[in-house]
């Protein structure tokens, strides 16, 4: 079946979308590699990170197979301007860098995770039934995976909701500090609903919310105030529209590969 | 090699000796990767179906399997990764479910419905058997495993996931 000019731009468009969340919250999950609250969850947020790199290689795949350019190139030379993730996904872990004075902030962590994880499962549901083959099958198999990163933050909402006050208090904070980009993950850009993408921004935020929200109840936290889709001004990833915190980001992800362009990974 | 004396069958026993690298009791057959073998007017397609798509031992089977039936006498070989079917837990063999177990690594449990947030059972200790077990991780060493820990013989062991 032949794709028509328009299917083309709103497939490009979303497995571009694709990529980029899964990479670069791939690559905030990494950071946390010996920073993480204990030896379990360095191990946890490692493989988490592993699994999401995996994901963004194979969507990028999918656009180089459209002959939209190296799968590798795609990854890690695009300026933040060309980048379609959502602003959520590229924010720091907290203050300080990697290297220098790192202050990462676990509830915020948990937060974010949590957000996205649900916004993953219900996106990759969607994908499924694309009328994108190719896509509508590496769907199927990356939700048997994502599954368990969903139920990994849920166990951690749990664990700091019901632990201590102090544990209560940083997830709300985290929480807080999450919710002014959670919208912006129910932007859809230029994917227009359609045969390649059967749904809205909308509905995708009506089944997310129908889970979170009585999740959150059931371990008292308060449901904060619904998430602002459609910025009118400011920061909008799905519109290549980012924070200062992208571009430092995508200088440290692709330093080695600009090294050296023509070396064999 | 005498031309027309490879076959199927013979590539498929090849395949049996090609070991998971994170797992080497465990043959790729055995852990249900390979999906198809074709022999085509000298051609030969192998098609693996992978555990984990960010496994970061694809390329090292997809070396070995290359390597191994030519080896059986191939030509013209093409390995490629597909996702149709997909893999699930369920396509390992009970000859590769015993050979995890003797492994220390739990086989995984058959998949259950649920929300999407439904925990998965943790499974019976490989080494004494009691289900008087827990989780401590759901991951662990790989992107297939989860580390639990049994409360009867105070060991911890390593359980392959229901995917």
């Amino acid at each position: 079946m032949a794709m028509t000019p328009q299917e083309r731009t709103v497939l490009v468009e979303l497995l571009t979308q694709l990529a980029d969340d899964e990479l670069i919250i791939g690559h905030r999950d990494s950071e946390w590699l010996g920073l993480a609250p204990h030896l379990e969850e360095d191990i946890a947020f490692s493989s988490i990170a592993q699994d999401e790199v995996g994901h963004a290689n194979a969507f990028f795949g999918l656009l180089e197979a459209l002959g939209e350019g190296k799968a590798d190139d795609l990854a890690f030379l695009r300026p933040a301007a060309e980048r379609k993730n959502a602003v959520l996904l590229e924010r720091p872990n907290g203050t300080g860098t990697y290297l220098v004075d790192p202050h990462f902030d676990w509830g915020y962590a948990v937060a974010r995770r949590l957000a996205y994880d649900l916004f993953d499962a219900v996106r990759l549901d969607v994908l499924a039934g694309s009328s994108y083959v190719p896509l509508a099958r590496l769907a199927v198999k990356i939700r048997r995976e994502e599954k368990y990163h969903l139920l990994h933050h849920v166990l951690w909402l749990k664990r700091l909701a019901l632990g201590t006050d102090e544990s209560r208090a940083r997830l709300a904070d985290g929480i807080q500090k999450a919710w002014g980009d959670v919208g912006g993950l129910f932007a859809m850009g230029r994917v227009t609903p359609g045969d390649i993408f059967p749904a809205t921004g909308a509905d995708l935020l009506e089944r997310w919310t129908a889970e979170l929200k009585p999740l959150f109840e059931s371990v008292q936290v308060a449901w904060p105030q619904a998430p602002v889709v459609q910025p009118v001004a400011g920061p909008d990833g799905r519109r290549g529209r980012h924070t200062p915190e992208l571009d430092a980001l995508l200088e440290t992800m692709g330093e080695v590969y600009r090294m050296a362009p023509g070396a064999a990974w | 090699m005498v031309a027309g004396a490879v076959t199927e069958a013979v590539l498929w026993a090849a395949l049996g000796d090609v070991k998971d690298p994170e797992i080497p009791s465990v043959s790729i057959v055995e852990m249900g990767l390979v999906v198809r073998v074709v022999l085509d007017a000298g051609r030969t397609l192998i098609e693996l179906t992978p555990t984990f798509v960010g496994c970061p031992a694809l390329d090292i089977i997809r070396r070995q399997v290359a390597d191994r039936v030519a080896e059986a006498g191939a030509e013209d070989v093409a390995v490629k990764f597909v996702f149709d079917p997909p893999w699930t837990s369920e396509r390992i063999t009970p000859a590769g479910r015993e050979k995890l177990k003797r492994f220390g690594i739990a086989p995984p449990l058959p998949p259950v419905g649920g929300s999407l947030i439904t925990l998965d059972e943790v499974p019976a200790c490989p080494y004494c058997g009691s289900g008087d077990t827990h989780l401590e991780n759901l991951f662990g060493p790989t992107a297939c495993r989860t580390i639990c820990y049994c409360d009867a013989c105070r060991q911890p062991f390593e359980a392959m996931k229901t995917v």
